[in-house]
This record gives C-alpha cells, structure tokens and sequence, in this order.
C-alpha cells in the first residue's frame, strides 16, 4: 500500500485487520464523527447499525479514503490497516482502495461488458500478464461473487442489462476482482428485492472465508443473520461494539436496546 | 378605419367581456363564489377567449387572403399587350400596386382630391405629374390601364376594408353574447378555458412546424426551377465552378462538387481544433476545476458563443491569416513556401474551430456532468485514478452524447458562412492544400445572390440548389447525431 511495494514478509496471521484509535470526521463545521474506536477482526463480518445520519456510512467510507474525493471532509484520528497508518503522508490512496475494496448501495455497474466490469480492476492494477490470467481472474471473480453461472454464456453483454440483484452481485465480484483484503459493504442490499437479498447475504458468508467484510445496514435482521460482530452508531458516536449475539440479545447500552427493539430510530 | 383602431376596438369589447362574464357568473350565484363551478376570472376568461380569437382570426385570415383576391381581380383587367417585351405579369402588377400606393398617400395628404382619385376618366399625364407632385414615387410611364387598374385596387381596398371591419365587429359581439350567455353557475368555464389553452399552445408549435415546412417548399420550388435550367447531373457531379454572370456569352459550369469539398475540408479542420479542445477544457471544468474556477471560466467559454461571427470573420482576415502567412509563407519561421496568401482553408478552419469549442464544450459538460457519481465512486473503489475513472468510465458512459454534441458542432461548422467569406477566399478549387484558398457552398451562396440578380437564370437559382443540398447535409447530420444519443443514451435510473 506504500506508493514502492515492498517484499511480502511471512504472513503472521493477525487477528485485528483494522484498528481505528479516537476517529473525528467534519463536514465542513459539522462534526460526523465524533472519537470513534474501533477494531475490526480479520475473516469476520461486521456489521455496523444505527439510525439514519448517524454516520455509519461516513465512518465506512473513512476506511479506505473515499471521503478523500469530497472537499469538504476532514478526518482526525488513526486508523491503522495491518499497523500501518493509512492516513500517512506516504499512503497512496489509489492503491489503499485496491486494498480495501468496496461495494456501493446501489448497483453501479459501468457501461462495459460483464467481462469489461470484472477485468477493470485487475487492469487497472496490472494483475494479469496475459489473456488467459485475465480470464482466469474474471471466472475466479465471477464464481466468488456467485453469478458465475448467470452470466457465463453472456460475458460480452452489458453489464447494465443484467436485474438489480445479478448487477450487486456483478459489483461485488468487481471488487474482489482486484483481491482486497477487506470489503466494504455499504448497504448492499437496499435497491434489492428479499430473493437478490438472500443471495447477496449467502454470498456475504461465503467472503467471509477469504476477506475481512464490514457491511453498513438498516436492517437488524440482516445484521443478525449475517455479523459475527456488530457496532451501534447513534449520532456520531459508537455506542456500543461487541459480538452480534451480545448486541441483539444482551446489550449493555440503554440506547442499543431502544434501537434494537424499536423505540429508537 | 384604420387597422389599430379596430384592434383597440376588439380589445376593449373583450376586455368589458371579461368583466360581464365574470360578475354575472358571480351574480347567478348570488355573490357566493363557491357555488360556481369555476373561480370567477375563468367564466371572464371564457368571454375573453370567445371574443378574441374568432375575431383576430378572421381578421388575419381576411387580411392575408384580400390582396390575393384583389391582385388576381385586377390582373385580369390588364390586356396583355400592356406587358413589355421580357417583362412579366408581376412586374405589371407591382406597378398597379405602387400607383395605388400612390394615389392613397396622394389622397391623405390632401395634394389630390378624393373625387379625382376615384375619377374613372381622369387624364392620366395630369394623374402622373400630381403624384409626382405629391412626392409618390411613380416611374414616367404610367398608362391609363394602370391608373384605372390602380383605381380599380383602390376601390376594391376600400370596399374589403369595410366589409373586414363589420365582419369583425360582428363576430366580437357574437363571442360577447354567447359567452356571457354561457356564464352560468353550473358551467364549466375551467375546462373550457384549459381547451383553450391547450390549443394556443398547439397553434404556437404548429406555427414552428409550418414556417420549417414552407421554407423546404420555398427551396425545393426554386432547385426544381433550376433543374429545369440546368442539367442536375451537371451540377451534383460537376468539378468545375465558373459562373458566368449577366449572360453575355459562353455558359457556366455549376458543378457543387468544389464547394463541397471546400465546406467538408474546411469543417474537417474546425472540427480538428475544436474537438480537442472543447472536449479537454468540458473534462477539465467537469471533473477536476473547483467550484469556483468553473464559475469563472464556464461563463468565460460561453462568451465565445457570444461573439457574432462576421467578428471571427474579422479576426480571421487581420490576424490568423497574417500570422499563418508568417509561419508557412514565403521566407516564413518554417522556411516553406506553403501559403501564398491569408485566406486559406487553415486559416478559417482554425478560427472556426475556435468558434466551436464552447458548442462541444458545454454540451459536453452537461453530458459529464450527468454521468452519475456512483460509476466514479464504483471506479474509485476499486483504485482507479481520477484520469482512469475519466478515460475508462466516464467518456464511455458520455460517448453519446458527445458525438450527438460533435455532430451538432460539425452542422454548424457546415453552415457558416461569416468566417469562410472573410478567412477562405473565393475561389472553388479542388486542392488538398490546407494552405490554399477554396471557398464553401455557404460563401457561393451569398456571392451568387448579393448585387442585382435576375432570378429566372440558373446562375441565381442554383443558389437554392446550394441552399437545399446544405439543407439535406445538415438534417441528415442532425438526424444521425439524434438517432445515435437516442440509441445509446444510458438510462440512468
């Protein structure tokens, strides 16, 4: 992720993927986030709810410097990838996001073919050396993103042809196209009818094996099923960040409760 | 009475119509509004409506149809001995039409009496000298059938007039009684309004639709004209362009091939500059300037579309010629001798590419602007650079509508004229020299037409076969540049 790669040293496997110390994001003189810490497990689904606007989506996106592309936005804080800090100076953001990939909450396939939507990345990064490599990345990718026998018959069509849920799906495949070794999931599942859901979700588990996955969602349930740890956001702050079985079952924050019972939100 | 005053007149009646209509309605319903089916204003707007419009319309219905009637009526009174050796019937009638002119301004000025005006035997040499007299401009040789021919018009004025301004009235009064009739609680003056509406609205697009159509006619009548003169093979496949004016000896070659090739190379080279650079500076200001330097530079861009063009035309002649003649001329910074003179296709190539940047360039911004912010978020996500997301999602996503806004830049580079008189030359010359002057079907067109033409040789005519085939390559391009931004658009949501 340093703009001159370095050699990959033997991988000791971490448990904590991402760990953000005391995080503050602004809007301008608005304050989103406000002293966030958090620490984000390697192979294990986070999911992180909350009401709207309270700046779950915001936090996401300060994991992998999409908020970079908006003027106004300024983050304080650490937020460590693997240890190393990936708001330093020495960060390339480019290839941060090829790192940690992401997928948006509507499906935003680009105007090319499926094969076109899946080969971008790898493109882009030069993963393939040949024709071959790519194809063999894009069946990977398609297969990983569990749409690889939708769409094998029709690799040169448009993407955008595809129906909501097969173009996530497609999305999703794009993004571990580049192989991140995290994704971002920022509500996946709210342009998407409850059959594309399910799919979306088995295929969330299914990631799990490979990739560090947090998921942005409205839905509890959906936390529920899917998260192995989940954090409640209720205006700018985390209020509470444990085991998903914890959280739904015996939270320990009066306001978790509200909100996951309703009351709130 | 003059045509004011009757329009002032209908005005009025409409005006009391709308108040009649609309305190009657309020009226039948004793004064409560919310017994009406209507707000009020609708039952007087209901008056209104049937008041003005079948009143003016007759009014110009009348008023284009009667001097048709008259001249046709008149005409036939003209003997065709009248007609002069290679003149025509409408010259006659132009005459006729002048002296009556004449005698009406004659008459209101008071320099001649009604009485002799209408006088039927009146001495035509004394009619002659008194309208000369009263500064009316009469050529020499008024024949007594015109002065009566031209009494004759008078009268057939006067009487149409009238008849015009009874009928009128008539009708206003008609529309006044039945809409006030009409003004009726359970009326339902709101829909009948809306009708209305809808069909001023229809006649305003029909009338757009209409012009556009008598406009082809207009060209599609005189090219036939020409074709009838002039062989159309000839003049479709002929590369040669020597029009010989004023008839005196040998014919002329008209063949449009030259000129063609002038209009594309000279459009070609304008839409090398323009392409480029417009697209650029759409992709700058939509992607990467702050919001500030587009405020800027936006407006900036679009003063160019501002500037008319007989200005480029200018600028052209004085300083891109010159300049170029500099660089690739005689003794030149190149050391070529490429360019004899300023007025080369280059030189109104560039300019008028210049011209056509801020067309490419804020179409092109608007379709940029529409690609929606989650193909570059999808593009940023996965580690694009910004020049990336640009190059590999975002103009594909827009490619569109680029080339509709490319062929629209290139329709009108066709179509200009100003630049290509002052910048190109005159000369129709097939060449493939950049550097030489050619001329456009445009430029032809203004120097076939400018000076006195006798519009029944082929040398005047073919300006409207000029003028059709320009019309033919731009619709076709418009249509093509329409079919492929309908075709390809991306439906976003």
């Amino acid at each position: 992720m340093y703009d001159a790669p370095k050699l990959e040293t033997a991988l000791d496997q971490q448990d904590i993927k991402i760990s953000a110390d005391k995080v503050q994001v602004y809007y301008g003189e608005t304050h989103a986030i406000k002293d966030v810490s958090v620490e984000i497990e390697d192979k294990t689904v986070t999911a992180f709810i909350g009401p709207s606007g309270c700046g779950k989506s915001t936090f996401l996106r300060t994991l992998n410097r999409m908020n970079d592309t908006i003027d106004i936005c300024r983050v304080q804080g650490n937020i460590l990838l693997d240890g190393e800090d990936i708001y330093h100076a020495k960060v390339d953001p480019v290839q941060l996001r090829a790192k940690v990939g992401m997928v948006f909450q509507k499906p935003n396939p680009f105007p090319k073919s499926i094969y076109d939507n899946i080969a971008y990345g790898p493109r882009i990064h030069g993963l393939a050396n040949s024709k071959a490599d790519l194809d063999v990345i894009v069946e990977k990718s398609l297969r990983r993103g569990a749409i690889w026998d939708e769409v094998k018959d029709r690799l040169h069509a448009p993407g955008t042809g595809l129906s909501g849920g097969q173009q996530q799906r497609l999305c999703i495949a794009r993004a571990v196209a580049t192989e991140p070794e995290v994704l971002l999931m920022d509500e996946p599942c709210s342009a998407l009818d409850p059959i594309a859901t399910a799919q979306v979700e088995e295929l969330i588990d299914e990631l799990r094996k490979n990739y560090s996955v947090v998921i942005v969602t409205h839905s509890m349930q959906q936390a529920a099923r899917v998260s192995q740890k989940t954090a409640f956001f209720h205006l700018g702050n985390l209020v509470e960040y444990d085991d998903t079985s914890k959280i739904f079952t015996n939270p320990s924050d009066e306001r978790t409760e509200s909100y996951i019972t309703g009351r709130i939100g | 009475m003059p045509l004011s005053w009757l329009v002032i007149i209908v005005l009025a009646v409409s005006a009391v119509g709308y108040y009649l209509g609309r305190s009657r309605a309020l009226a039948a319903a004793g004064g409560n509004s919310r017994d009406l089916h209507s707000l009020p204003s609708y039952y007087g707007a209901n008056v209104l409506m049937k008041i003005i419009v079948p009143a003016f319309g007759v009014m110009v219905i009348w008023l284009l149809a009667q001097p048709l009637i008259i001249d046709r009526s008149v005409a036939s009174m003209i003997p065709p001995s009248e007609i002069d050796e290679g003149a025509s019937i409408g010259l006659v009638m132009a005459e006729v039409n002048r002296t009556a002119e004449g005698i009406r301004n004659a008459v209101a000025e008071g320099t001649m009496s009604r009485e002799m005006a209408e006088d039927g035997r009146a001495e035509f040499v004394d009619f002659t000298q008194r309208l000369k007299d009263a500064g009316q401009i009469v050529t020499s040789n008024l024949s007594a059938t015109i002065v009566r021919a031209a009494q004759r018009t008078n009268e057939m004025v006067a009487a149409g007039n009238m008849y015009m301004t009874a009928l009128v009235l008539l009708i206003a009064a008609a529309g006044l009684g039945w809409g006030v009739k009409e003004a009726k609680p359970l009326f339902r003056a709101r829909n009948v309004v809306e009708q209305g509406i809808r069909a001023l609205l229809i006649g305003a697009a029909s009338i757009a639709i209409l012009t556009t159509i008598g406009i082809v006619f207009s060209l599609a009548f005189n090219t036939v004209e020409f074709f009838r003169l002039y062989n159309a093979w000839d003049f479709l496949f002929g590369v040669e362009w020597a029009p010989s004016f004023s008839g005196r000896g040998g014919s002329s070659s008209l063949g449009v091939i030259p000129l063609l090739w002038g209009t594309f190379y000279i459009s070609i080279v304008a839409l090398a500059v323009a392409i480029p650079v417009g697209l650029f500076a759409a992709i700058y200001l939509s992607e990467y300037a702050s919001p500030k330097v587009r405020a800027f530079a936006k407006p900036m861009l679009e003063i160019l579309a501002g500037i008319p063009t007989i200005v480029y035309g200018l600028f052209a002649l004085l300083t891109v010629g010159p300049l170029l003649v500099e660089i690739f001329g005689e003794g030149g910074w190149l050391g070529v001798n490429w360019q004899g003179g300023g007025r080369a296709v280059m030189t109104a190539g560039i300019v008028m590419g210049i011209m056509l940047i801020p067309f490419v360039s804020s179409l092109s911004d608007d379709i940029i602007n529409a690609v929606p912010q989650s193909m570059r978020d999808g593009s940023y996500g996965i580690g694009a650079t910004q020049s990336e997301t640009i190059r590999q999602v975002v103009i594909p996503a827009a490619l569109p509508g680029i080339v509709g806004a490319i062929l629209l830049a290139a329709s009108r580079a066709i179509g200009e004229t100003m630049i290509v008189v002052l910048g190109a030359g005159a000369a129709a010359r097939l060449s493939l020299n950049p550097f030489e002057a050619m001329t456009t079907v445009t430029a032809k067109i203004v120097s076939q037409l400018t000076g006195d033409s006798d519009f029944a040789s082929p040398e005047a005519l073919v300006a409207f076969a000029l003028g059709m085939t320009l019309f033919i390559l731009t619709l076709c391009l418009n249509v093509i540049a329409l079919v492929i931004v309908r075709k390809y658009r991306e439906q976003y949501d």
